[in-house]
């Protein structure tokens, strides 16, 4: 582990390596050749408006999608085609928050946070649930909520929730999905700090997508901004507002009026 | 022309459909005999689908054992065989009856609940959560539920069959005046033993299709909740024709 460690510090392979992802859905063209790098570490964000792809970036790399065309590479892997026990042993790496949370509703707080742990690495279930909980004081939540039901949380605290469900395992690739929709602005400020807080703390590699510039600019390293199907622009985050490009000058002000018109038909 | 086009289309979703389902199917039963398996919730969808069906399976089988001494007194006394109600009632409720209904009965009952929890799993991206943590949903999900499924009909039908055959038994001594140890004679005289077994394969038969049919329509539902509706409504739909179906091919197996 150590020795791939250094060799891949050596090398700079990138953690996430997408070369030319296309995707469609019929006659419906989602991603259309998506180039993207992300290093060891680091923090991206994709943002785009609504129906872009950034979901369907997010599963074709998770393995939930395969992509038309295209090679996705995880520590220089190609795990765009791979199944069964390889796909176990790369998703592995992953931790997820959903935009819903997804949290299973049939099993109480604990045994969420605790999934992974027991599932996926054979935890025993004493010592997962102590971990789970250890993992929700991180995130904030105190020991009590442990044998509460999913359902009887606000959508804070399920938010947080999955998040401690994704950092439990110590994963190496965080996936953020709108973390902050449906939050209160203050609420969403608190979800965005812990998120740069448990990436930091785990030395995570982080990818988000969103809409929420507030969201963005806080958690993000680099930015990226994908329309029609392509990463029409990607800087680091402290160059978004003079990115020279009137897509992410529209979008980032949320202007009606400029280049993008909004779809108002499927197809 | 658009005739042409209106069948060639309808042909075409209908082969799509089969191929999906035949991939399912054969996914699923792949995970069936690879581990990881999941004890926990294969007890828990045992009991789910056995223990809590009982109630409804048990009062399905003593009406119709019931009503079977009824309507066959009624027939059968016009040419004096009245002696055949024990025999007519215990063969129909062990080969045909029983596993019919009780299937029928459970379809509605767990094809329904397994349709509308795995696509809502699925519309609230639960069951891409359960990828990303490492777990396959076919192991977690599917595999569960086939196997109690079919496992747990079986046992429901033996029940069924043996409280069926005692409504006949209430209702042919009790109002009908017929002697209790000479009807109990009757019934085991001319029953065989293809006759339970063959009811009991049907079961089986008809435990896994229930499972399967709402296991994909849930594990394949789309768009929020019409399309849990749309889902929980083709499970029961496509589970309970498939069970009328396999019953006659299955007949046909068991008794040409």
């Amino acid at each position: 582990m150590s020795e791939t460690l250094e060799l891949n510090t050596a090398m700079e392979v990138p953690k996430i390596a997408l070369k030319g992802v296309k995707k469609a859905f019929g006659p419906k063209v989602v991603l259309d050749g998506v180039d993207l790098e992300i290093k060891r570490g680091e923090s991206v964000v994709i943002i785009g408006g609504s129906g872009t792809g950034k979901s369907v970036l997010l599963k074709s790399i998770l393995g939930i999608l395969t992509p038309d065309s295209g090679t996705i590479q995880i520590d220089g892997e190609d795990t765009t085609h791979i199944g069964g026990r390889d796909r176990e042993r790369a998703l592995a790496k992953f931790g997820m928050l959903f935009q819903g949370a997804a949290l299973f509703d049939s099993l109480p707080v604990w045994e969420n946070v605790a999934f992974g742990l027991i599932q996926g690495h054979g935890v025993g279930r004493k010592e997962a649930r102590e971990r789970a909980i250890a993992t929700l004081g991180a995130v904030g939540l105190t020991p009590d909520v442990a044998n509460l039901s999913p359902s009887e949380l606000s959508g804070g605290m399920q938010k947080r929730v999955g998040l401690a469900r994704a950092i439990c395992t110590n994963p190496e690739i965080i996936f953020f999905d709108e973390p902050t929709t449906g939050l209160d602005p203050i609420m969403a400020d608190v979800i965005n700090d812990l998120i740069v807080k448990c990436v930091k703390d785990l030395g995570a590699t982080a990818l988000s997508i969103t809409h929420d510039m507030a969201s963005a600019r806080k958690i993000a390293d680099r930015i990226a901004m994908l329309y029609k199907g392509k990463l029409i622009w990607v800087g680091p985050v402290s160059q978004i507002d003079n990115s020279g490009n009137p897509y992410v000058d529209q979008f980032i002000h949320g202007r009606a009026e400029g280049p993008i018109q909004m779809q108002i038909k499927a197809f | 022309m658009q005739f042409l086009r209106a069948i060639g289309r309808a042909t075409l979703t209908f082969l799509e459909a089969t191929g999906r389902l035949a991939l399912f199917t054969l996914t699923a039963l792949s995970h069936c005999v690879r581990p990881p398996f999941y004890f926990r919730h294969i007890g828990r969808q045992m009991v789910e689908i056995g223990y809590y069906s009982l109630p409804v399976v048990g009062l399905t089988a003593v009406f119709t054992g019931m009503v079977l001494a009824l309507q066959s007194y009624s027939g059968f006394s016009r040419f004096s065989a009245e002696s055949a109600i024990a025999t007519v009632v215990v063969l129909s409720i062990t080969r045909e009856l029983g596993p019919v209904l009780a299937g029928l009965m459970v379809a509605g009952r767990i094809g329904a609940a397994m349709a509308a929890e795995l696509g809502t799993m699925r519309v609230t991206e639960q069951v891409d959560a359960l990828t990303t943590l490492s777990t396959n949903p076919f192991k977690y999900l599917v595999v569960p539920r086939l196997l109690a499924g079919t496992t747990m009909l079986p046992l429901l039908v033996l029940v069924a069959d043996i409280i069926g055959v005692f409504g006949g038994y209430l209702v042919s001594v009790y109002r009908l005046g017929f002697n209790p140890s000479s009807y109990i004679n009757n019934t085991w005289h001319y029953l065989e033993f293809m006759d339970v077994v063959s009811g009991l394969v049907k079961a089986g038969a008809f435990g896994f299709v229930i499972s399967l049919m709402g296991c994909y329509h849930g594990y394949n539902s789309r768009g929020g909740a019409q399309g849990v509706g749309a889902a929980t409504t083709n499970a029961v739909v496509s589970s309970s024709i498939l069970i009328l179906v396999l019953n006659y091919l299955l007949t046909g197996i068991f008794f040409s």
